[in-house]
């Protein structure tokens, strides 16, 4: 098979998982709120006390009585022309909402994502190339540890210590109150970001180093290790020239496909540090029932997870030469 | 490497052989939460005074835990709320463990079923996990239940994909093959050939799933869905310690974590060790 063949079959494949992807999520996540009890009026008027009549004409308005077969053929086409509604909460189309929180958690999660990932692969290195040692041992417990921390208790004792005790960064919220968007200056936005991003990365950490840990063992004690050891490479260079090359391919793709828990962190950080991103938003708009928010969410949180997870499949398909060798003798 | 397999014996527990040293963790670690689970339900009974006399106090040889803004003991609190976490996620890996038992069998009858159940976990893989509980209990009309339940219907994903790579695996072994020239059926292969295969497997993962499950219930509690604030759920007593951190009150959201911390560090070490006496590769270490 040609490259160019591949390439295409792979990208239609892709392409086509995505498209049933999306039409089954919208589908059922429109069918699970429409059973649930959640009065859309009442949503939308909040507290206000209104008379029936006038209640009666919102929900002629809103077409509550629509059969729900109609409601969701209504929604996905408007869905399909880009057009994903109106947050109820912040009363502007939930497209922007999206936008701007998505924004502002895509920095916090990418900072994170690469600190977790580049010191989880070194930790992991080091752990591995020193099994049995007090190092080892020392990196497998806090990675224990940290695996069963809940995240937002960690979060907590972050603010508690450095916030609280130390006053070294603000007590939440990503810009100072009372400065007008414009005079937000770089620095203000970044003392904000670092305990957030801290959080995040100090939980991921865990997973990777474990992981990088293990290969790295299984590797150092293959035939082709051994018989470099006879030959009388040791220590550092090592590791460095066999062991690195082969471990590092997972653990990137390990990476990539962990978005969906880096995503499920960042609603809980973002809720204790009151940081303004994609998951105090999808909070928000589930304690206060404000659905087309939330179905905007929900898709969009599944093209970050698909998103992640066609890059580890196109550095499995694509980059890893063992694969590609394979692939040459067959 | 055989430097790394000899292992010296020393410390705690020394004059014990490896089997008998994980079978001593697994039962201290057992009776452990057993502890807890049976002290929490005994608490339950009697409601907690409110002492306003002695509110916000730090940690003392009364209170090791210190006392809230009510004036209740902590401890007292966290006990109860860890017996709900461990009882929470006892009911939502059972639930999630026969789904994945029904699953992983379905995936055995056929082809199409097959393709059905893996079409079914990528579905629910696809969406992050916790965004994927507040849907489903918004859906099933949210409070206790409806996060009980959306805990419960999430966490068998994993464990499926792992079953059916099983399942797969096991259909090609010779035995399987013979049963079945023999005219057996499938639902007699099913049950008589793979599923003795699975017990050890899907016991194990129901045990590994307890940890997430109370990790993800807590959460959704922190976040604030669900269970209502007068519950002594750890997720609650957290999120209301929140409004007291910029007073000092550390201890309000310090020991009821690291308390749940190391509930969760329980369950993963008599998973760990339970996996090791039941893999028959490594007993000889």
């Amino acid at each position: 098979m040609s490259n160019n063949e591949k390439i295409a079959g792979f990208v239609g494949k892709k392409a086509l998982r995505l498209t049933s992807l999306l039409i089954v999520v919208c589908f059922a996540s429109f069918m699970l709120i429409q059973c649930s009890p959640i009065d859309p009026v009442r949503a939308y008027i909040g507290e206000m006390p209104v008379t029936a009549e006038h209640k009666a004409k919102l929900e002629a308005y809103w077409g509550v009585n629509t059969p729900p077969q109609d409601k969701f053929l209504n929604w996905a086409g408007d869905i399909l022309k880009g057009d994903f509604g109106t947050s109820l909460i912040f009363r502007i189309p939930v497209i922007d909402v999206i936008k701007e929180r998505f924004t502002a958690s895509l920095v916090l999660m990418g900072v994170s994502w690469l600190f977790s990932g580049i010191l989880g692969f070194v930790l992991g290195i080091i752990a591995g190339a020193k099994q049995g040692t007090w190092v080892d041992k020392a990196i497998k417990t806090y990675c224990y540890a940290l695996a069963a921390a809940p995240t937002f208790w960690l979060a907590l004792v972050l603010l508690m210590v450095f916030s609280v005790y130390l006053g070294w960064f603000p007590i939440g919220l990503s810009v100072p109150i009372g400065v007008t968007a414009d005079d937000v200056t770089f620095f203000d936005w970044f003392k904000r970001l670092i305990l957030p991003a801290l959080t995040l990365s100090l939980l991921d950490i865990a997973k990777i180093t474990m992981f990088t840990r293990e290969k790295l063992i299984e590797v150092l004690s293959s035939d082709y290790v051994l018989f470099a050891k006879a030959r009388g490479e040791k220590g550092l260079d090592l590791v460095l020239r066999h062991g690195i090359r082969n471990v590092a391919l997972p653990a990137i793709t390990l990476q990539f496909l962990g978005f969906s828990e880096l995503f499920g962190g960042t609603v809980l950080v973002e809720q204790v540090f009151s940081y303004p991103g994609i998951g105090q938003a999808a909070v928000a708009a589930g304690l206060r029932s404000d659905v087309p928010l939330l179905l905007g969410i929900v898709i969009f949180s599944a093209l970050f997870v698909f998103f992640g997870n066609l890059i580890a499949d196109i550095i499995y398909e694509f980059v890893d030469p063992r694969i590609k060798q394979q692939e040459a003798s067959v | 490497m055989s430097t790394a397999v000899v292992t010296v014996n020393r410390g705690l527990f020394r004059g014990l052989n490896l089997r008998q040293k994980t079978l001593l963790i697994i039962g201290s670690t057992s009776l452990l939460l057993l502890g807890i689970v049976v002290s929490s339900v005994f608490l339950g009974g009697e409601p907690l005074q409110t002492n306003f006399g002695s509110k916000n106090l730090a940690p003392s040889l009364e209170h090791p835990f210190g006392t809230d803004w009510m004036g209740r003991d902590m401890f007292v609190r966290t006990l109860e709320g860890l017996g709900l976490s461990i009882l929470v996620g006892g009911l939502a890996s059972t639930i999630s463990t026969v789904l994945t038992v029904i699953l992983g069998l379905l995936s055995s009858a056929g082809k199409t079923a097959d393709s059905f159940v893996s079409w079914l976990v990528d579905l629910f893989l696809s969406i992050p996990h916790l965004l994927l509980i507040i849907l489903i209990s918004i859906g099933l009309g949210g409070g206790a239940t409806g996060v009980i339940i959306a805990v419960a219907l999430t966490h068998w994903p994993s464990l499926t994909r792992v079953v059916r790579a099983e399942i797969k695996q096991l259909k090609t072994q010779e035995y399987i093959h013979i049963s079945r020239n023999l005219g057996k059926s499938k639902w007699w292969i099913a049950s008589k050939h793979i599923l003795p295969h699975l017990v050890p497997q899907i016991l194990l993962g129901t045990i590994l799933m307890f940890p997430h499950a109370i990790l993800h219930e807590a959460s959704v509690t922190f976040l604030g869905f669900g269970l209502s604030p007068h519950e002594p759920a750890i997720g609650i007593i957290l999120s209301e310690s929140m409004r007291y951190l910029s007073a000092g009150y550390w201890w309000l959201a310090f020991f009821p974590g690291l308390s749940l911390l190391i509930v969760v560090l329980a369950f993963d070490m008599i998973g760990e060790n339970l996996g090791k006496l039941m893999n028959p590769k490594n007993a000889h270490e």
